[in-house]
């Protein structure tokens, strides 16, 4: 093999290897090995593969074409008995090239064998799950030495000029993978490192006690500390209004006098109902869902909150009905 | 005389000339040598064009920028030794630093040098605007000089609720209530509802990125910790690291101030 470049250590010996008419039929498929179970899409590929005319006997028309469909299906080790004699007299003289275990598509390369367009289209895509890519080289001998497809012999040399198998996964690259997979999942833990799981804040769902503690008309200042929660009675039953001013957030006045809601930072002014009718607020204040607990108090829930604006303050449990 | 003779012997001694290595900077290769052997110095060109050093053409902004983020750096670490970042603590501390410790202007200084550092790099942006030294080759160094007005902007921001006062959290309040908004990645922002798993909801009020900033839903405790360290060290590093360059590529680029 013509290997260039600054590779560390010599060939990695062969775990498993394959007969020789295992490798002539590797050779012929130019390097491609996918595994077993896609043989039946082998057949269907060397149908429409074998009627492409292609150079010398028709078993060498059907060894390149089926060759090329070969690695779409073919795993490792086992070519399928149907190539594997076809394939020996198209390629007679296919010299063993050292080659490891699988040698996924090189690309249009092999698959190119004899014009076969669609296996070849197919072999790439097919062959990527294949293990251990080690590309090119492999093809190139192995196109070299195939007498039966001239043309893919042309467009397989071409195509496999630079890179070498030995150098495609080499320690540069590998290294350099490494560091970026690292760098990324850092970023990604640096990123959900800033979004806490445990929140010091108020619960968003509470109690507000009985509702008979509230009278009709009344606006409930108790909560409005601890969970920016007031609660308001009507003669309908009772609602929680958002202590939330709808202009920029600041925290609204209960002007009992005025029987307004008055936001002191740039005076955006509601009615008891929460509607805006003053100042910049564009629109009414919010109210969460309000519901009786089972043991008869009102439960108010900060989780659903209902906006006017957007016909919500109809849903049933925007007002817990109290008569 | 006794007095000359020991001071000459001391200049000739070990400890003297392994700190300054080479003559007293009087003649002009000395001048050079000084600079270059120096880490501070040596940021500075050996040699510079006398309009580097007019005021009426750089209006020295740019220096005056970094003099005050010497400032700022120095009075905030004084500053540190008494301030506690929790809602518990922090106003008292910031009071106290006014009152219960000597020189307690530092506070007031701190503050007062914020603003001058805002005013200074928008009059540096616009000097630098103003005589051009945008154009090509610069380009990139306005760049960098726009990322380093954000980082200043950000700065502002970020001390600007440290002494937690009403002023201090609702300005944060309004100001991080922007970033709901923001289009994805906010929870009231375009596009939100678009970012889901199967249904589940990845951008809600308790998930977008203005929770991140503030460490909660609303500002809070979290909020003033996560400021904190911004203000004190995340930022201040970012902008040390892109000051570097933004230096760098002045010297780089022709040097201070020269015509173009």
């Amino acid at each position: 093999m013509s290997d260039k470049g600054a590779n560390i250590s010599p060939a990695p010996p062969v775990p498993k290897l394959p007969s020789k008419e295992e490798l002539a039929a590797r050779r012929a498929a130019e390097g491609f090995v996918v595994p077993q179970k896609h043989e039946e899409g082998a057949e269907a590929h060397a149908e429409p593969a074998a009627a492409e005319p292609s150079v010398a006997e028709p078993s060498a028309a059907a060894a390149p074409a089926e060759s090329a469909a070969k690695p779409a299906p073919e795993p490792a080790k086992s070519a399928s008995p149907a190539a594997e004699p076809s394939k020996e007299p198209a390629k007679p003289a296919a010299a063993p090239a050292p080659k490891p275990a699988a040698a996924p598509a090189p690309k249009p390369a092999a698959a190119g064998a004899a014009g076969a367009a669609k296996p070849a289209a197919a072999a790439p895509a097919a062959a990527k799950p294949a293990p251990a890519a080690k590309p090119a080289p492999a093809a190139k001998p192995a196109a070299a030495a195939k007498p039966a497809a001239a043309a893919a012999a042309a467009r397989p040399a071409a195509a496999t000029a630079t890179v070498s198998r030995r150098g495609f996964v080499s320690w540069f690259s590998i290294g350099w993978t490494a560091f970026s997979l690292a760098s990324a999942g850092g970023l990604v833990g640096l990123l959900r490192f800033l979004f806490p799981n445990v929140l010091f804040e108020p619960p968003s769902s509470f109690k507000a006690g009985f509702p008979d503690a509230f009278g009709v008309g009344q606006v409930n200042e108790d909560f409005k500390d601890k969970f920016g929660v007031w609660l308001v009675r009507n003669e309908e039953g009772i609602y929680a209004l958002s202590t939330t001013c709808t202009h920029l957030g600041c925290i609204p006045n209960w002007l009992a006098t005025e029987e307004k809601f008055k936001c002191p930072c740039h005076g955006s002014g509601f009615y008891k109902t929460g509607i805006n009718f003053e100042g910049p607020a564009p629109r009414p204040l919010e109210r969460y869902r309000v519901a009786l607990a089972e043991d008869g108090q009102v439960l108010v829930d900060k989780t659903r909150k209902y906006q006017q604006e957007l016909g919500q303050w109809a849903d049933p449990e925007a007002l817990l009905k109290l008569t | 005389m006794a007095l000359k003779n020991a001071l000459d012997s001391f200049r000739q001694g070990q400890v003297w000339k392994s700190i300054f290595r080479h003559g007293p900077p009087t003649d002009r290769r000395n001048r050079g040598m000084v600079v270059l052997s120096n880490v501070f110095l040596h940021l500075h060109p050996i040699k510079a064009r006398r309009s580097g050093i007019k005021m009426s053409y750089t209006w020295c902004m740019g220096g005056l920028s970094f003099f005050i983020f010497l400032v700022e750096v120095v009075t905030g670490i004084l500053l540190m030794f008494y301030y506690r970042p929790t809602p518990e603590y922090a106003y008292n501390d910031i009071q106290q630093l006014g009152f219960d410790v000597p020189l307690g202007i530092m506070r007031e200084v701190h503050r007062w040098g914020a603003h001058a550092m805002v005013i200074s790099v928008w009059l540096h942006m616009f000097r630098v605007f103003m005589t051009g030294s945008y154009k090509p080759p610069r380009e990139f160094n306005w760049n960098i000089g726009v990322i380093l007005l954000v980082l200043t902007m950000l700065l502002s921001f970020t001390g600007y609720l440290l002494p937690w006062d009403q002023l201090a959290m609702w300005a944060v309040t309004v100001g991080s209530n922007m970033a709901r908004a923001t289009p994805f990645l906010g929870h009231e922002g375009p596009g939100a509802a678009l970012l889901n798993i199967g249904g589940i909801p990845l951008i809600t009020p308790a998930s977008d990125v203005r929770f991140a900033l503030l460490g909660g839903r609303f500002v809070g405790a979290a909020t003033l910790l996560r400021f904190y360290v911004l203000h004190c060290v995340a930022i201040p590093f970012i902008a040390v690291i892109l000051m570097a360059v933004h230096f760098w590529r002045v010297r780089k680029d022709g040097g201070i101030s020269g015509p173009l």
